[in-house]
């Protein structure tokens, strides 16, 4: 069974020093990058992409291959490929295993994605916490160009690439793709307004893709095989395998590759996967797709509202739109038992989300400060029932409101949680008593899995 | 800041300012201010700290206003403003680290160290900082000391740190 499941990005990471270039080369790998600048122009490069139907993996999901064809290429400007490696989401770790685990699949994706769009200086921006992934890319990048793929005319091909590692200094908000820019310029974090889009106005004011470090790392995948084959995998309009950052009350959490489309049952009990509950519990609620995503009761999670199972595929976890779904997002998919309170969660990644407002916008620095301050008081046994709608009022005044996705981002944790835990939220205002002794565990009527 | 005239000027060891140098080749002619976070990690690489002298100096080598590395400085939660002790420990207090356990495993580490929030341990061993999400959830609890991640946390655990870092 495990030995047939498609494996794009983990099919070397079990080996044995494969950080290293020559037991990566020895595996076969930048065979993609002899193809690509051997026997491809750049535009089929991105044809290929287009084909695949590969869906950026940072959070917003948009096809890899249009936007890359969106990069608008001015005589004589030179354009720019930023990998986002910020991953700063809650519940997202996946490309920080990645980058550690294997850096040569980003580095080489990097190479041929140059190639694609025509940029010959390229960063790999990289949260500052993880300096020693930084210095691994380091190292691994010393060593490409050692072998000459990177650095002037490789492989004989006249193409030129310079790739370096950039560490961020600590702040979410530069996973948004212009703040990310506006910090790689040596400014503080703010998100700019759009348009102009980066793929006009980017870094230093040249057109500009940014991209997440597992949507360039698949594009070697794509060169080597083809946009078809790896549209040949995964379900629908979710083409391909998507990595999967598992946390929370399971017996197995780690990273996984999943082929899109497995069924959310499946990833979360079978033993191929996150092998199930921790023994003695049951499944609460989950938080499938990174933090800002909406949290989902488990009975909604594993099953859409007509019934059928739910799928880990775009659609599927979407289905019913917020009053039943919820979204991909980053892929962290958090999963908590029956001990954890969906009020003092929603309270923790409020008061991030709080921390985290670069501040620019009013709905957003004040309405994330409100929502801090109310959840607390609702968690601490201070909260009155009137505080509950005020929460959905500030969120909705939050949501479509600010420069940046990071409004919405804090509004709908709050949203969701009252939407569908409404009464742990009451008892809380009702039993502060009960509700605020350690370990205190909500028995209302939700349905536990 | 103002009096800083009268403190000693801080400089780059003569290795830290060939990396600098090296540094500053990774951007275009005209736009070496992209230097300033990383120059910043260097800084408190050398001197544990971000001091005011130290970010003059920065200002200096990149050609632009103290100010200007001041307001980045500040923004961002990795650079120290003012002295820590020897090991900062930066511990995940984010969601999925606590219902892992988190706040036991961290209410422990404080008391073993007698600092909170914020806090230097009288010996000016240990400075503890909560932070954010550390991509690494799903090996939490976790805290980062400078460069390098510790996780999965228990009790047992963080004594063993403690104690080896106390020698
Ligand atoms: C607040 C905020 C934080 C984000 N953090 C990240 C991140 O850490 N990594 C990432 O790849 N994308 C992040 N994004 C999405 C980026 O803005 C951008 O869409 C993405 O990097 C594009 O790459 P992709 O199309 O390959 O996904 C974030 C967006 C927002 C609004
Ligand atoms: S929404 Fe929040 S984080 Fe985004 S620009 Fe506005 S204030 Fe900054
Ligand atoms: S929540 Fe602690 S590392 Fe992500």
């Amino acid at each position: 069974m495990t030995s047939e499941r498609p494996k794009i990005l983990t099919d070397k990471t079990h080996i044995p020093g494969i950080e290293t270039f020559d037991v990566y080369r020895k595996n076969g790998g930048y065979s993609a990058v002899e193809k690509a600048l051997k026997t491809m122009t750049p535009d089929e490069v991105v044809e290929e992409v287009k084909k695949s139907g590969v869906r950026g993996r940072g959070g917003a999901g948009f096809p890899m291959g249009m936007k890359w064809s969106f990069l608008a290429k001015p005589e004589g400007v030179p354009r720019y490929l930023v990998c986002n490696g910020d991953e700063s989401e809650p519940g997202t770790f996946k490309d920080h295993w990645l980058m550690k685990t294997i850096p040569h699949l980003l580095i080489e994706g990097m190479i041929v994605s140059s190639y694609a769009l025509g940029a010959n200086t390229s960063y790999i921006y990289v949260r500052g916490e993880l300096m020693y992934v930084v210095r691994i890319l380091e190292k691994a990048i010393a060593e490409a160009k050692a072998a000459g793929f990177l650095g002037k005319n490789i492989l004989g091909s006249g193409y030129d690439l310079e790739l370096y590692v950039q560490p961020g200094g600590g702040a979410y908000i530069c996973g948004e793709e212009t703040a990310l820019l506006e910090s790689l310029e040596g400014k503080r974090g703010n998100p700019r307004n759009k348009p102009p889009f980066p793929a006009v106005k980017g870094l230093y004011q040249c057109p500009t893709v940014v991209n997440n470090v597992e949507s360039i790392a698949t594009t070697s995948w794509i060169v080597n095989n083809g946009g078809d084959a790896y549209a040949a995998i995964g379900i629908g309009r979710s083409t391909g395998t998507k990595l999967i950052s598992a946390s929370g009350h399971l017996k197995k959490p780690g990273v996984y590759e999943i082929p899109l489309g497995l069924p959310v049952q499946e990833f979360i009990y079978s033993d191929e996967w996150c092998g199930g509950i921790r023994d003695g519990h049951h499944l609460k609620a989950v938080v499938a797709g990174g933090s800002s995503v909406p949290i989902l009761p488990a009975a909604m999670l594993l099953k859409t509202a007509s019934g059928e199972d739910r799928l880990m595929s775009y659609e599927s976890l979407s289905d019913g739109g917020f009053a039943t779904g919820t979204m991909m997002g980053s892929g962290g998919f958090i999963a908590m038992d029956e001990t954890a309170c969906v009020v003092k969660n929603t309270w923790n990644f409020s008061r991030f989300y709080h921390h985290e407002s670069c501040g620019q916008c009013s709905p957003c620095r004040e309405g994330t400060g409100w929502m801090e301050k109310v959840l607390h008081r609702i968690e601490h046994g201070h909260g009155s029932m009137h505080d509950i709608d005020l929460l959905v009022d500030v969120a909705k005044k939050i949501e479509g409101n600010t420069i940046c996705p990071l409004g919405d981002a804090a509004a709908w944790p709050v949203a969701s949680a009252i939407r569908h835990f409404r009464d742990e939220f009451e008892w809380h205002i009702t039993h502060p008593q009960e509700a605020t002794r350690p370990g205190a565990i909500f028995k209302g009527h939700m349905e536990l899995v | 800041m103002i009096e800083t005239s009268d403190k000693p000027r801080i400089e780059f060891t003569p290795e830290r300012l060939e990396r600098a140098k090296e540094l500053l080749t990774h951007y275009p002619e005209g736009r070496q201010k992209s230097a300033l976070l990383p120059l910043l990690h260097l800084l408190q690489e050398q001197e544990g700290w971000t001091p005011t002298e130290g970010m003059d100096y920065i200002a200096e080598l990149l050609g632009i206003q103290p100010i200007e590395v001041y307001e980045v400085a500040t923004f961002y939660t990795m650079y120290h403003l003012e002295p820590v002790g020897k090991h900062v420990i930066e511990y995940c207090r984010t969601g999925p680290c606590m219902i892992m356990g988190g706040e036991e495993v961290y209410a422990h580490l404080k008391q073993k160290i007698g600092a909170q929030d914020g806090e230097t341990s009288a010996d000016q061993l240990f400075t503890i900082k909560p932070v954010e999400c550390l991509a690494a959830c799903g090996w939490g609890p976790c805290f980062q000391i400078r460069e390098k991640y510790y996780t999965h946390l228990t009790i047992e655990k963080v004594d063993e740190i403690i104690d080896e870092l106390r020698k």
